[in-house]
């Protein structure tokens, strides 16, 4: 067992400052058991978000080390211990006390994205029919926990808080899974250009490096995302074509 | 109990908490870029030393006109302006040079690298204002596919290249026999380190069947996809394989031109 220093922001919106804590470290230990060390024998007034310490329900996101990430899911062996580690609030949000930030802006983001549409049903049951090739591709976006590691690392929110024009790649991913799907009839193309500022996206593959559940965000979500706006809007021959298509219709 | 007072919004260029060497790797692309960007640019305006018996350097392939045999045209045409160099490199190297300049992966690092717009992840920006792709000239990257589209026909042109570096004209009596030298197996490694790169393309798996929400439909869509995308997970590796690849290769025949090198005759 050996002692590890950490420094852990304690304050709120007025302001707050980093607070030197010390742990004892044991075999197995991640940073939320830490956390709750130093909450049980030093700061008892320490506000952190918890609920399933197993990686799957995005309560414990803080930035450690500098890095978004799940506290739960953090290792102490993963840390050099030489020196204090830094734990923070995720920066793209509001704060609330401590480490806990107020993400309520994901939930409203959420409800202005067009829901799922799908087509008349297949059989007379009322029941659709899908091959498994066609949803493989989204069950991978199924896998957000929405722990929001990924908007937080996001410069785009993170440096420049562009929270009214831009959902950020938790919610492209979720756009994806909607877009990609194989029953859903909706079109979201003129909304990813405008309403949620794709555009904005400059592929730094921030967000894919801090996803816990390993989503490959921005080249299975983004990028194929951005390649439908070009279908829609950049890509002068695809318009000739589908005008021309338009035009033998009548 | 130490206190430490520090405001929790990044407001300055470098701020962060990391600890790791995180500018590691945006001063390796800077540098990595930066050397090739400054070595094709001299090696195309030379417009010398770029074939070496049936090899061609692939900066000036396709040869479109120019004094060495490969010359599709023939030699400089009449009408080109006095006043403007001329090399046959400078009339096809923008079509390559856009596609890995439009290239998803190149964009995030060269956004990272030269503009620091991050410098990396969770790291403190230069600028406060930030247009992303929105707006001109930015907005000009989502014409990648094009430049995708004129990738292609380059690949075919340079494995017809790699055929013709396969034939050996004997000095004495003029006759062409087959043959591989050294310089075959450059070119040839560079057609299939670029032939990774293009067909690898975010945009390519966008048209063969990304853009498909039934691509089941579609079986042969579906075999293309799968196979673009088994590229595309290594995109970032084909991208700076291939770079180191066609910058030797344009350095081979340039060496063995000037007589600095000596072609190792394999077969």
């Amino acid at each position: 067992m050996s002692t590890a220093t950490f420094k852990i922001w304690r304050g709120d919106a007025t302001g707050g400052n980093f607070v030197d804590y010390t742990a004892q470290v044991s075999e197995g230990m991640v940073v939320l058991d830490a956390l709750h060390q130093i909450q049980a024998t030093q700061a008892n007034d320490l506000a952190c978000r918890w609920n399933c310490k197993a990686g799957k329900c995005g309560s414990c996101s803080a930035e450690v080390n500098g890095m978004p990430k799940l506290t739960c899911m953090t290792r102490m062996s993963q840390l050099p211990l030489d020196k204090p580690v830094t734990i923070e609030p995720m920066k793209a949000f509001p704060l609330v006390k401590d480490l806990v930030t107020d993400v309520s802006w994901n939930f409203a983001v959420k409800k202005k994205i067009k829901p799922f549409k799908p087509r008349a049903p297949d059989a007379p049951d009322g029941s659709w029919r899908m091959a498994q090739a066609d949803v493989d591709r989204v069950q991978e976006f199924r896998k957000c926990i929405e722990c929001f590691l990924c908007q937080d690392v996001c410069h785009v929110l993170r440096e420049h808080h562009k929270h009214d024009e831009f959902i950020g790649p938790r919610f492209l991913v979720y756009v994806a899974a909607l877009e990609m799907h194989p029953l859903d009839t909706e079109d979201r193309r003129a909304d990813l250009k405008q309403a949620h500022g794709i555009g904005l996206c400059n592929i730094t593959k921030c967000c894919t490096k801090v996803c816990p559940e390993n989503i490959t965000i921005t080249d299975n979500a983004i990028i194929p995302l951005k390649e439908r706006v070009v279908d829609g809007f950049y890509d002068p021959l695809r318009w000739l074509l589908n005008s021309a298509k338009k035009t033998l219709k009548r | 109990m130490a206190n430490e007072q520090v405001s929790l919004r990044q407001r300055t260029f470098g701020q962060t908490l990391r600890p790791d060497a995180w500018w590691v790797q945006p001063v390796v692309v800077f540098l990595g870029l930066s050397a090739f960007v400054i070595y094709s640019t001299w090696a195309a305006f030379q417009g010398a030393h770029y074939h070496f018996g049936p090899y061609l350097s692939p900066f000036y392939s396709p040869e479109i006109f120019g004094d060495s045999p490969h010359s599709l045209f023939g030699p400089k045409p009449g009408w080109w302006p006095g006043w403007l160099p001329f090399s046959p490199a400078l009339l096809i190297l923008w079509a390559p040079g856009g596609f890995r300049l439009t290239c998803y992966y190149y964009r995030g690092a060269y956004y990272k690298a030269f503009w620091s717009d991050p410098p990396a992840c969770a790291v403190g920006e230069p600028r406060q204002r930030y247009l992303g792709e929105n707006r001109f000239p930015l907005i000009m990257q989502n014409i990648h596919r094009y430049f995708l589209f004129l990738a292609l026909i380059f690949i075919a042109l340079l494995t017809h290249d790699v055929w013709k570096a396969m034939w050996f004209a004997d000095p004495a009596t003029g006759k062409t026999t087959f043959g591989i030298g050294l310089g075959t197996i450059v070119l040839a490694v560079n057609v299939c380190l670029l032939s990774g790169y293009t067909f690898g393309c975010h945009s390519l798996r966008h048209l063969l069947g990304g853009g498909k929400d039934e691509i089941s439909k579609a079986p042969a869509c579906a075999q293309a996809y799968r196979c673009v995308s088994c590229l595309n997970r290594r995109h970032m590796l084909w991208a700076w394989t291939s770079l180191v690849a066609v910058g030797f290769a344009d350095l081979y025949v340039r060496l063995c031109s000037m007589g600095i090198w000596t072609d190792w005759r394999i077969l």
